[in-house]
């Protein structure tokens, strides 16, 4: 590039207020954020926004969006979008939420709006365990994963197994696009941030309900430095939860 | 709008079109599924949206959502699913959004019974789910009144931004009774709501929420809660009196049991009984006040609260009377609907005690 001619490849956001992050050090809450805010700038859609807030780290989830928010009940998010939806068909709105949100206390609200072909997009942070309080299981906690109250690590003739809530939803009718992403390098990233922008996109289509399944690191409830969280996000959760595109009903886009 | 005959479940349905509501997320629960019906029904015709939810729980955060987004919203159930609404009941307090919730109560506890019943009286005026807040409760006592109560009831809802509960029972939604039901209003003349979340289009973000991690904003927010409900007791008593001027023995009742205590206030006058009945209509805010001026100035001797529950509205009774005149229930709790002369008879000390329904 010659001298004289600067050119912005990457600026902050629109889509993200300027309020510093609450989440731990090295914890990828953060990049999940901006990938929402980029997909919501890249569509120009920020001021016809609705995101819903829930119960977990990401229950200050609206301190960071700059567009309308709702902060909902723990695992309610979907029938709170639901509500939101059915008032404003043209409005765009997403949920956040984690996993011990949406997989164990709202699974009758994700299963049900996801069965219902709900047109929103569902922004799903999977980091295996209940961040916010401590660090106990959640329904995704690993066989042998150690947790506040599985301090022996899991154990399935005690604890169950893990559910796999991309897969289980994926068997629905009413899903438009259904996709697991992980954060734990740069192409990763960069994957993670086209899948949430495709499901955007579904909803825009009005094709259906879409969901993002965003594996995600905890390194203060694992017990990890976070270079070391990034490593066991991509050999040992990753490998229990495979990335890729579950459903994908929406029209084929360009580009 | 002309006169005609109808059942008190699809009557709220009706009114609550009239009063511009357009969203209604339901769940089937007896004695209150002629209404979701009736919306189901009725919504597509006038644009709106009927929604049946995978639970009462869903039901009351999709009326979160919708109100949320600045709609006019409803949704009912009967006690069983009310206790499960609490929850819900609870955020949309805290976060301060306006909604009518129907609830037809029949016996408990637990799956109790679907027979008419009073016994959710504590759930429903003191605030039933966690943290300090309270619905605005209201008790209409025939069909027509329902219809008139719905109405006042999404104005009240964002005159306060605050859920407004119809307290009913079996009895009132499944009786058929001639309503008028007043036009309708146009939706364009609905109270204009700025702070609704409807896209953040050339003002600052929107944010609904009940959530102040900080205990002074917090104990500020619930101080506003206050205020707002200090202000409800100020402006929104309801109540009427019957045959109260010159009474000596006072019949404190609402709902459909004031109906009955009409008959034995009437019975009982004809037998030269001097009864009166006080019938409270708004139970959040109780007209603690009006009461009591009454039982002073006239000069009742006996108060006797009669209600189809083990001792809930007495307590209320109590707090009003102050213990100046001698207070005694009359409960009829597990779905019994007490007749008129087995109230008389008690009066008049021929027997009958508090929860037994004498065959």
């Amino acid at each position: 590039m010659s001298a004289g001619r600067e050119r912005l490849v990457a600026g902050y956001p629109e889509s993200l207020t300027e309020q510093a992050f609450h989440y731990c050090p090295g914890c990828t809450h953060g990049i999940a954020h901006r990938l929402v805010a980029e997909a919501l700038d890249a569509l120009g859609l920020r001021e016809r926004t609705i995101g819903v807030a829930s119960v977990g780290c990401s229950v200050f989830a609206y301190n960071y969006f700059n567009c309308d928010m709702q902060q909902a009940a723990h695992g309610r998010a979907p029938a709170v979008a639901t509500g939101i939806k059915r008032v404003l068909p043209d409005a765009v709105v997403f949920t956040y939420q984690g996993d011990g949100d949406l997989a164990s206390i709202g699974t009758a609200e994700i299963v049900h709006a996801a069965a219902r072909g709900e047109n929103i997009t569902v922004i799903f942070i999977n980091n295996t365990n209940y961040g916010m309080t401590g660090g106990q299981m959640a329904p995704t906690t690993l066989i042998g994963q150690k947790t506040t109250t599985t301090p022996l690590g899991r154990v399935a003739e005690n604890n169950g197994y893990p559910i796999r809530m991309a897969e289980m939803l994926a068997t629905l009718d009413g899903p438009a696009y259904i996709a697991r992403v992980s954060l734990h390098n740069a192409q990763a990233v960069v994957q993670a941030g086209r899948s949430i922008k495709k499901a955007f996109q579904a909803q825009l289509e009005r094709a259906g309900f879409s969901m993002v399944e965003v594996l995600s690191t905890c390194p203060t409830n694992w017990g990890m430095t976070p270079v070391k969280a990034l490593e066991h996000l991509e050999k040992v959760v990753a490998e229990y939860y495979r990335v890729g595109v579950l459903v994908d009903r929406t029209k084929e886009v360009a580009g | 709008m002309e006169r005609r005959l109808m059942k008190g479940n699809e009557a709220i349905g009706e009114a609550a079109i009239a009063a511009g509501c357009r969203y209604f997320f339901g769940y089937p629960i007896t004695p209150q599924n002629e209404l979701p019906e009736y919306m189901a029904r009725r919504l597509p015709e006038v644009g709106g949206v009927y929604l049946q939810a995978e639970s009462e729980v869903s039901a009351i955060n999709m009326v979160y959502g919708a109100a949320g987004a600045g709609a006019r919203v409803m949704t009912s159930s009967s006690s069983p699913g009310i206790s499960l609404k609490q929850e819900g009941l609870s955020y949309i307090a805290g976060a301060e959004l306006p909604c009518v919730v129907v609830n037809m109560v029949r016996g408990g506890p637990g799956l109790g019974g679907i027979q008419p019943a009073q016994s959710d009286y504590f759930q429903a005026t003191k605030g039933g789910g966690h943290g300090d807040y309270h619905l605005l409760v209201l008790a209409p006592a025939s069909v027509q009144e329902l219809v008139n109560l719905v109405r006042e009831a999404f104005d009240l809802a964002d005159k306060y931004r605050n859920p407004v509960m119809i307290l009913g029972d079996g009895v009132l939604g499944q009786m058929m009774e001639p309503v008028t039901i007043a036009d309708p209003v146009p939706v364009a003349s609905l109270p204009a709501k700025p702070w609704a979340t409807t896209g953040a289009q050339d003002r600052p973000a929107n944010l609904i929420n009940s959530l102040y991690i900080d205990p002074l904003e917090l104990s500020a927010h619930n101080a506003k809660l206050i205020a707002k409900y200090e202000r409800m007791a100020r402006e929104e008593l309801r109540f009427e009196r019957y045959c109260a001027d010159d009474a000596e023995i006072l019949l404190v009742a609402y709902g459909i049991t004031a109906r009955i205590c009409r008959t034995v206030v009437d019975l009982g006058r004809q037998a030269g009984l001097k009864l009166g009945l006080f019938r409270p209509i708004s139970l959040f805010p109780f007209p603690y006040a009006p009461l009591a001026d009454l039982i002073a100035e006239v000069g009742v001797n006996k108060v006797i609260c009669v209600e189809m529950s083990a001792g809930q509205l007495v307590e209320d009774v109590r707090l009003a009377v102050e213990g100046r005149v001698p207070t005694v229930l009359y409960g009829y709790p597990g779905g019994v609907v007490p007749l008129p002369a087995e109230i008389l008879s008690r009066i008049k000390g021929e027997g009958g005690a508090n929860g037994v329904r004498r065959s």
